[in-house]
Formats: structure tokens, sequence, C-alpha cells
């Protein structure tokens, strides 16, 4: 079963690499996390959304602007993007049965899938991202160069987010909507705006996503799906309401399915999604809220 | 016309018959008890009456029509309500979908809101139904059936699991209910401070029959009743 | 002087039920108004209807302007609405909760901070605690302090008696007092309290059925017969 080489060098590469993808579905994760945490709503347009954006970031670099220059942009356009999205096309179900919310956010990756092919045509193309793809060697292990940008850049974007949550009034405000809309009221805080400026972050942090991965597959409509895929059950194994969890659960699915993939004889490059999805669901079997779900902290 | 019409009600489950011909009413606007012993038939009325069971004889007749035409489903949407002895909440729902749940046979103009407004669960209302103790999950089953929108309202044991405190309150807010919401209510009860205090009609069951009707106070003084409830002396 | 809030005739319904049947009262600056009335009686859905989170007919002034109808919009204008059941942000630290308190504030909140530790030095021993594993009495105070973060002109007060040991109660009625007269802010209180309330307000309505039936200064009510039979309890 298991395939005979084995080096520790490659090893520690099949590592890296799984941090690598575990950030990029750790982002994703996050985004689904913070728009269910605020509105209780599962978004299954947030990998359409991010490939929009990245599709975007494309135009801008093949209009001469460097990545950097763009990436700033795009942010900006994937948080507006978001916070419009939740004020007209969500605000008006709030309040309808979750499945209508659903079958709204299904169409809404229908019609970005749509928008996105129409716009750009179909094809992939590649994507020139930030990092070069050199290696360098870190205490003897050849590791990308780009594996490590990504995984800085997912960092930073954690650690931001993290920040602005604790610090800021408009972090606390965001908290205090998800947690307790009514009393949120009370002391002044307009729900609705925030609810829409949720939307607007986890569009940014889907953006980020978007443009990390694009380099390493190549850019087309269809590029998020699988990796969507993956994000919903990162945040599933990591508790659905709990960042924290978003974080760790994807890193641990990206480690988990890299090396599944390379030390598992059967498993390869073609059963990697469906492996992983039967390792989460026998986790939640034994622990229903995932690793760091609020279903298993209890007051009494 | 009466609103609800029990009428010469049998049922029988193989040797027992748990109804021996059964009749009574409830007119709009009352509070009527069903009152009697363990076993005495009341919890088989009232499944009788949500047609959870079909009567061997007689009838059940709602607002003039004949109950016993419509599924046990389509009973909310004749405009009855029910609640149960053990309370059946969908435990893993919010109470705010519970109650939800009720709205659905979208009869009348209120929003569910409006209802956990009423019954004080507003700010509870993300909450998970599981997570909350007994008497406040009555209330929500309460809130559940009241978002119906029902004329006719029957209460299983509603006062069992309550403290001394609590049924006093439940007899006030049944009252209350009743007259902001012109229900009718038919209630199934052990406490019988409960039942007396508020009901404007009792009627006794003893080993599925009928064995006294009148108000609260005819039916406390009747013997048949005291016999029924504490033994033929000796 | 025109008062600080008037209601005139304000109605609220839940649905079908009508909650307010055209509720008028006013508080002047600075004055300390108690709301009476048993449970149902439409007390805390006066508090609600102010505030904003019920939806109401009818025109509530203040500060000589039309009130606006949403609790974000209330909050803005200088009015801090303690609901029952405190509204406390459970899982957030007591330090977070006094924070948000101040949301439409700007500037730095030490001096606010400090103003509430003066009233509860117990919240500042506690201020990284989380807010969910205070005492009543404690969470109690802490919905306080997190009202007068704000500097409000109004302070709406829901049952503050609720669930807490009677010296714990006089306690925080006595801070109060005291806050009111620093600050300069009226409080509006609801109570089921009727001693306790009437003991530290200068005035008082008493509702029934979601209507003003008495109202007068606390000695006229305290000598009025009905009232004291009814709430006083002698």
């Amino acid at each position: 079963m298991l395939v005979a080489a084995f080096t520790w060098t490659e090893f520690a590469q099949q590592i890296a690499a799984g941090i690598r993808e575990g950030a990029i579905y750790a982002g994703l994760a996050l985004a689904i996390v913070i728009i269910y945490r605020s509105t209780r709503v599962i978004n299954f347009a947030q990998g359409e959304m991010a490939t929009f954006t990245t599709f975007v970031a494309w135009s801008l670099m093949n209009h001469g602007l460097s990545f950097w220059t763009a990436f700033p942009i795009v942010l900006a356009l994937a948080f507006t993007g978001g916070f419009a999205i939740e004020r007209i096309v969500i605000r008006p179900v709030e309040d309808a049965p979750v499945v209508t919310i659903v079958i709204v956010t299904l169409g809404l990756a229908l019609l970005l899938n749509g928008l996105t092919s129409l716009i750009w045509g179909g094809g992939n193309r590649q994507f020139r991202g930030p990092f070069s793809t050199r290696t360098i060697d870190v205490a003897g292990v050849p590791i990308s160069v780009q594996d490590i940008g990504i995984v800085a850049v997912s960092v930073a974007l954690v650690a931001l987010l993290g920040l602005f949550f604790r610090f800021t009034k408009l972090g606390l405000a965001l908290r205090a909507s998800a947690l307790n809309p009514d009393s949120s009221r009370l002391v002044g805080v307009r729900v609705g705006w925030m609810l829409a400026f949720g939307w607007g972050l986890a569009a940014m942090l889907g953006a980020v996503a978007g443009m990390m991965v694009a380099p390493v597959v190549f850019l087309d409509p269809n590029m998020m799906q699988t990796i969507l895929l993956y994000a919903f059950a990162a945040a599933v194994l990591g508790g659905l309401d709990s960042p924290i969890g978003a974080v760790v659960g994807g890193l641990l699915l990206g480690v988990t399915i890299t090396l599944l993939g390379r030390y598992v004889g059967f498993v390869g490059q073609t059963l990697k999604l469906p492996v992983a999805l039967l390792l989460i669901l026998l986790l939640l079997i034994v622990r229903p809220g995932g690793l760091f779900g609020s279903v298993t902290v209890r007051r009494a | 016309m009466a609103l609800l019409e029990v009428e010469n009600v049998t049922k029988r489950f193989g040797g027992i018959v748990a109804l021996d011909d059964v009749s009574f009413e409830a007119e709009p606007g009352e509070i009527v008890g069903l009152i009697g012993p363990n076993g005495a038939g009341k919890t088989t009325a009232f499944n009788v009456i949500t047609r959870l069971y079909t009567p061997d004889e007689g009838d059940v007749r709602f607002e003039g029509e004949s109950l016993l035409k419509t599924s046990p489903s389509g009973i909310i949407r004749r405009g009855i309500a029910r609640t149960f002895q053990n309370v059946e909440l969908f435990r893993g729902m919010s109470v705010l979908d519970n109650v939800r749940v009720g709205a659905h046979a979208h009869r009348g103009e209120q929003s569910s809101e409006d209802v956990l407004f009423y019954v004080n669960l507003h700010s509870l209302r993300y909450r998970q139904a599981a997570d909350l103790p007994f008497g406040t999950q009555k209330r929500v089953e309460l809130a559940r059936a009241l978002a119906s929108a029902p004329r006719l309202l029957l209460l299983d044991e509603p006062a069992g699991g309550l403290s001394h405190e609590e049924v006093a309150q439940l007899g006030t807010f049944i009252r209350r209910m009743r007259d902001d919401y012109e229900l009718t209510v038919l209630l199934v009860e052990h406490h019988m401070g409960l039942v007396m205090g508020i009901a404007d009609r009792v009627h006794v069951l003893d080993f599925g029959k009928k064995i006294a009707e009148g108000t609260p106070a005819e039916v406390r003084g009747d013997r048949g009743v005291i016999e029924a409830y504490l033994g033929t002396p000796s | 002087m025109t008062p600080l809030l008037e209601l005139d005739g304000v109605e609220a319904r839940y649905g079908p039920v009508t909650a307010l049947r055209g509720v008028s009262l006013e508080v002047g600056e600075g004055e300390f108004v108690a709301v009476l009335g048993a449970n149902g009686a439409g007390k805390t859905t006066t508090l609600r209807a102010v505030s904003g989170t019920v939806r109401r007919s009818g025109d509530v002034i203040f500060k000589g302007a039309k009130l606006p109808r949403r609790p974000d919009a209330t909050a803005r204008a200088g009015i801090a609405h303690v609901p029952e059941g405190r509204g406390t942000f459970s899982e957030l630290s007591v330090w977070d909760n006094l924070r948000l308190g101040a949301y439409t504030r700007r500037g730095s909140l030490k001096e606010d901070a400090q103003r509430v530790f003066k009233y509860f030095p117990r919240l500042e021993e506690r201020k990284g605690q989380q807010a969910g594993t205070l005492s009543g009495g404690e969470q109690q105070m802490l919905a306080l302090g997190r009202a007068i973060m704000a500097r409000p002109k109004l302070v709406l007060l829901d049952e503050p008696s609720l669930g807490l040991a009677p010296l714990l109660v006089t306690e925080i009625f006595e801070r109060l007092a005291a806050m009111k007269t620093e600050e300069g802010m009226a409080v509006l209180v609801v109570e089921q309290n009727a001693n306790l309330a009437l003991a530290h307000a200068a005035r008082a309505y008493v509702l029934e059925v979601g209507r003003v039936v008495v109202t007068g200064s606390s000695e006229e009510l305290r000598a009025n017969e009905s009232v004291r039979r009814s709430y006083l309890g002698y």
C-alpha cells in the first residue's frame, strides 16, 4: 500500500506543500466562517467570487500593472463587491427559510461563473504570481519560494484580521453583531451594515486565496470549485463558527491530503478529495461540532 | 353552534375500550377542562380530535364540519393546534425555527416574531431549543401552536413539571391568551388547582366513560367524581 | 418646561394581539419615573416601543424631536435601553461589553470607564472576565455600567430586580439613584417590585391591559387604596 521510496527530505517538502495547500484552504474557510458566524448563511458562492476577483487581477496585470500594484485594487474591489452583494442580494432574503438563502447563494455562484466565462472566455491561462518559483535551501530541504510566500501572505492576512477583530472598534462591533444582534442595536450598532461589512471582508479573503492559488494551478472559470469543497471541509472540520478552527482545519486538511496523496498508494491524486472527506466524516461522528466548534464548548 | 363537538365517540384498542360513548362540547371562547384519573381516556380523546386515532363509532365536528375526513396533517389548517405532554420540539432547531414551523400553516397575519414577543421569548429566539429549561421549552411549544393562528388550542397537561409559582403564572397566561387571540382552549390536566381555577366548564372521564360535567364548582362536589378519584369508600 | 420624553397615545401590536392600547406618559429631564403593573400589562412593551425594538403607532417625542423607530437610531439619539434579561454579550469580556456601551461616543473611553468602576468596583476587578460567567447581580451592574458609558440622557430599565437577592437589589437601586443625580440622566424603570420602585421614583404610571390606569407622585400612589392592595401588598 505504501510507496516504497521514502526520504526525509521529500517528506519535509511534502509537508511544506501541504502547508501551502492548507493555507489556501484556510483563507477560503475563514471567509466561509466569517459569513456563517455573522449571518448563519453558508455562502456557496464564495469560490466563484474569488475566481471572479482573480480574473480581475489578471486583467489588471495584463494591462501592465505589477502584481503588488494590482493587489490592493483587487482587494478594494472585492470588498466593495462582497458588501454590495450582501446588501442587494442577501438582505431581501434575510428572514427567509435557510433553504431559500442556500438557493440564492447557489444561484449567485452559477451567475458569477457564467459571468466570468462571458467576460474572459472559458480557456485557462497563466497567472504570473508575485513569488518566483525557484527553490531555496531551508535546513537542507529545497523549498519553493512561492510556497513560502503564499504561506507568509496567508499568515499575515489572518494575523491582521485577528488584530482587527480584537482591537478595533469596528472589529468589536462586527463580533458583537454576530453574537447578539439585538443588544448590538441597543448600543447603536447598525447591524445590517455590519453584516455587509462581514461579506466584504470575506470577499477580500477569497480574493487573496484566489490570487495565491492561481499561479499554482491554471486560471480558469472553474478554478476554485474543488478548492471550495476542500475549504468547506476545512471549515466543518474546524467547527463552522470558529475562525481558529478554519485555519487549523485548513492546514490540517492540506497536510493530510498531500501526505495521503503521496504516500498512500491507492489514494494517488484522484482519491485525495473523497478520502479526505471520508476522514472528516469519521471525525464528525465522534465530534459533531468539529475541532473547535461551539457544540463542544458548553457552559452550565 | 359549539366550536367543537365530540359526539358519541367510542374507541377500542383490541379488547380495551379506551373511550366509551363519550360526548362533550366546547363553545367558542370557552376554556374547557378534561379531567379524570390515569387511564381514563383523556389523552385518547385528544388523539381522536387531532386525528391520530380514528374512532370506531361516533363523530367529531369542528365548526360544524366533521373532522373525520381530515388527515392528521390537515388538522392544523382547519385551525386546531396542540401541545404535548412531553414537549415535542425540534431539539436541534432554534426557538425561532421551531415557531416558524408552526407558522407554516399560513393562517393569520402575525409573524413568528410577533408570537415570540407575546410569549416573551424574543430575546431567546436564536437559542437551540434543547438548551432551554423545561418550563421555557413548554413556552416555545405554546408559541409554535399560536403561530398557526388556531381557533382551538389543545393543551396536554401544560402544568406537568412546573413549579407552584409557574403553574399560577400559566393559569393567568392561558386566560390572557384566550382573550388576546380569541381562542377556545381544551385542556387535559391533572393539576386540579389549575383546571378548577381557569376552566369555564369541566368534563370528567373515568374508565373511558364520561361521568360528570359542569362548572368547576359543580364538578368538585359531584359524588361520582370524588369516588372516581379517591376510590369507593369502604 | 417641555418633558424630555413624551408618549402620546402610543399603540403596539404583536400580530392580532394589541399590547399597548394608547399609552401616554412623560419623563422630565433628570426624573426618576416608574412603570408598574401586572405581568402582561404592557410594561416591557412600553420600553420596547420607546427604543424601537417593537413596532409602534403613535409618536414618541424625545428632546423635542420625533424619535426614530429603530433601536440603533434611538441609541444614537441618547437613549440607553437595558432590556429584560440584561442583554449582556455573554461571550465577550466585561471590558468589551463596556466598550460596546460607548459605541456611539467618540474619543477615549478611559474617563467613562473610570466612572463606571467608581460605581461598581467589582466590575474593575473582573475586567477581563467573560461576561457570561459573572453572577446575576454583577451582570446587572455590568448592564447599568454599559448603559452609562454612552452618557445617555435617558435610561430605560426593564425589571432590574429580576432574579436578584433583595440586598443586592437595594444596593443596585441606590447606585442607580446616585448615578442619576451625578450623571444628570433620567430613568424610566419597569418594575414588578412596586414598593422598591416607588421608594426611588418621583412619579409612577400603573398599566393594566395596555393602558395607563393610574398616575401620580410616589406619595399619591402609595396612598391610593387600590394601588396599595393590588401592587404594594397591603
